[in-house]
């Protein structure tokens, strides 16, 4: 499958201008790109463009040449930089798993998630098993391309790479298109990506 | 052993709903002898066998205040019950529906807090005929604004969190989304709205009753018991009035204590102060 950006552009604030414009992007779900750009350039606002959450000024977002679908499983799914606002404070997280559709037991595992973590609520949790959680419930069964933006920048070395083995694994396996925004050189070498620069 | 602010605003919850418990309760019990007449002991001051006198028709004032306290206190639940039902119910669909229906709306709860309380409660419970049925009404629709624009607020804020738009994302409809997502933040903020509507609904019932435009005259509602003893006041049967105020005034600041101690028990980070 391939995700197409066609001259995007997006402001927040019209008279503070634009964001980015222009921006012309193509990834093939069998290959991994890099979205690289100073802070404050757009990097996180071209990733919700590309994931539905966002509606571009002008442009528009294809997947296999058709629009992404404005209700129901959007399968370009997003893993947000910050696990602790992207799970619902109030719900334990079985829940919040339960968010996910058509999920894998299996992924659960592979991602190291225990049995014991399901009946807790989020604060009983730390970032990294959050995230966890976050990676699991955005591989649902539909999922075609998954965008990750900085989902490891919080992490310690071993479990950065755990999910990052995991991830390539998973990925390849099922052809899913990955997305990346890194700041970390070594990580980006160790994955292979295609650069895009904003 | 101190007791920290925790454990006092749990005991004081826990003594409110007692106390308001075991009004309601005896009040309904006492109903009967409330209303028996016995010419033998008219006005009489309050003494030890009747604790808060009896009225010009010899009728025991401690039990009418009580039954008068049971109809408030159900009038009380009823009406705020169904204020904060509709409040919940108006304040998610202005936020989840759309700009339209969040326009009209708040055109409602503008435009019913726009109009004085009292003003509108009396129109509405003397279009209803009055009685208990236009009380209760008349004090469920006119109570629900500020609960729904506190709760709309929530949710407007609710829809911008990150795990609310994932869940969107991840295909819920926005039903499922405000049932599993919203409601558990919205029930301790309708929980406490719903305990502190309690004492605005209370003391509108007996206003409008003194007034004459709530319960009919036989019904011992505090409310007729406060508007009757103004004629013998002058007479100086000062207890009809006194005792029943007290015990009104009494509910209603227990009500409020309790909804506070409610809140502070919900609230997390109260744990701190």
């Amino acid at each position: 499958m391939i995700l197409e950006g066609k001259n995007l552009s997006f402001a927040y604030d019209e008279k503070a201008g634009k964001i980015f414009s222009g921006v012309n992007l193509r990834v093939d779900s069998r290959e991994h790109a890099a979205i690289m750009g100073p802070s404050g350039f757009g990097k996180t606002t071209l990733c919700k463009i590309l994931a539905g959450y966002l509606e571009p000024d002008t442009g528009e977002v294809l997947l296999d040449g058709a629009p992404l679908p404005k209700k129901g499983y959007c399968p370009v799914q997003m893993i947000w930089q910050h696990p602790e606002r992207a799970v619902n404070p109030r719900l334990r997280m079985k829940d919040t798993l339960a968010d996910g559709q058509e999920m894998e037991e299996r992924i659960i595992q592979a991602l190291g998630i225990e049995e014991d973590w399901m009946n807790r609520y989020p604060q009983e949790l730390s970032g990294g098993e959050l995230q966890r959680f976050c990676i699991a419930r955005a591989l649902g069964k539909p999922t075609k391309f998954l965008i990750a933006d900085e989902i490891s920048t919080m992490l310690d070395m071993i479990t950065q790479s755990q999910i990052w083995n995991f991830l390539l694994e998973e990925t390849k396996k099922r052809g899913i298109g990955l997305v990346v925004v890194s700041h970390s050189e070594a990580l980006l070498e160790r994955i292979g990506v295609r650069r895009i620069f904003l | 052993m101190r007791w920290n602010q925790r454990k006092r605003a749990k005991l004081l919850f826990g003594f409110s709903v007692v106390f308001l418990a075991a009004v309601a309760i005896s009040g309904v019990l006492c109903r009967e002898a409330a209303m028996t007449t016995d010419f033998t002991r008219t006005n009489l001051a309050p003494c030890l066998e009747y604790p808060f006198g009896t009225d010009w028709l010899g009728r025991n004032m401690f039990y009418r205040t009580l039954t008068g306290l049971s109809i408030s206190i159900l009038i009380g639940v009823c009406a705020a019950g169904v204020s904060a039902v509709m409040a919940l119910l108006l304040g998610l669909a202005a936020a989840v529906f759309g700009k339209r229906t969040d326009s009209v709306i708040s055109f409602l709860i503008d435009l019913v807090m726009g109009i004085p309380h009292i003003l509108l409660l009396l129109l509405i419970s003397y279009a209803l005929g009055r009685g208990l049925r236009g009380v209760i009404i008349g004090v469920a629709l006119t109570h629900w604004t500020s609960l729904a624009r506190l709760i709309r607020g929530e949710v407007l804020q609710l829809k911008e969190s990150e795990y609310i738009q994932i869940a969107e994302k991840l295909g819920h409809s926005k039903m499922k989304i405000a049932w599993k997502h919203m409601f558990p933040h919205l029930l301790p903020q309708f929980l406490v709205g719903l305990v502190l509507m309690f004492p605005h609904a209370i003391l509108h019932e007996s206003s409008i009753t003194f007034l004459g435009f709530g319960l009919s005259a036989e019904q011992p509602a505090i409310g007729v018991i406060l508007s009757e003893s103004m004629t013998y006041l002058i007479m100086g049967n000062w207890w009809l009035a006194l005792f029943p105020g007290l015990m009104l005034v009494l509910t209603v600041v227990l009500f409020d204590l309790g909804g506070n101690a409610l809140r502070s028990i919900l609230d997390p980070s109260s744990v701190h102060e």
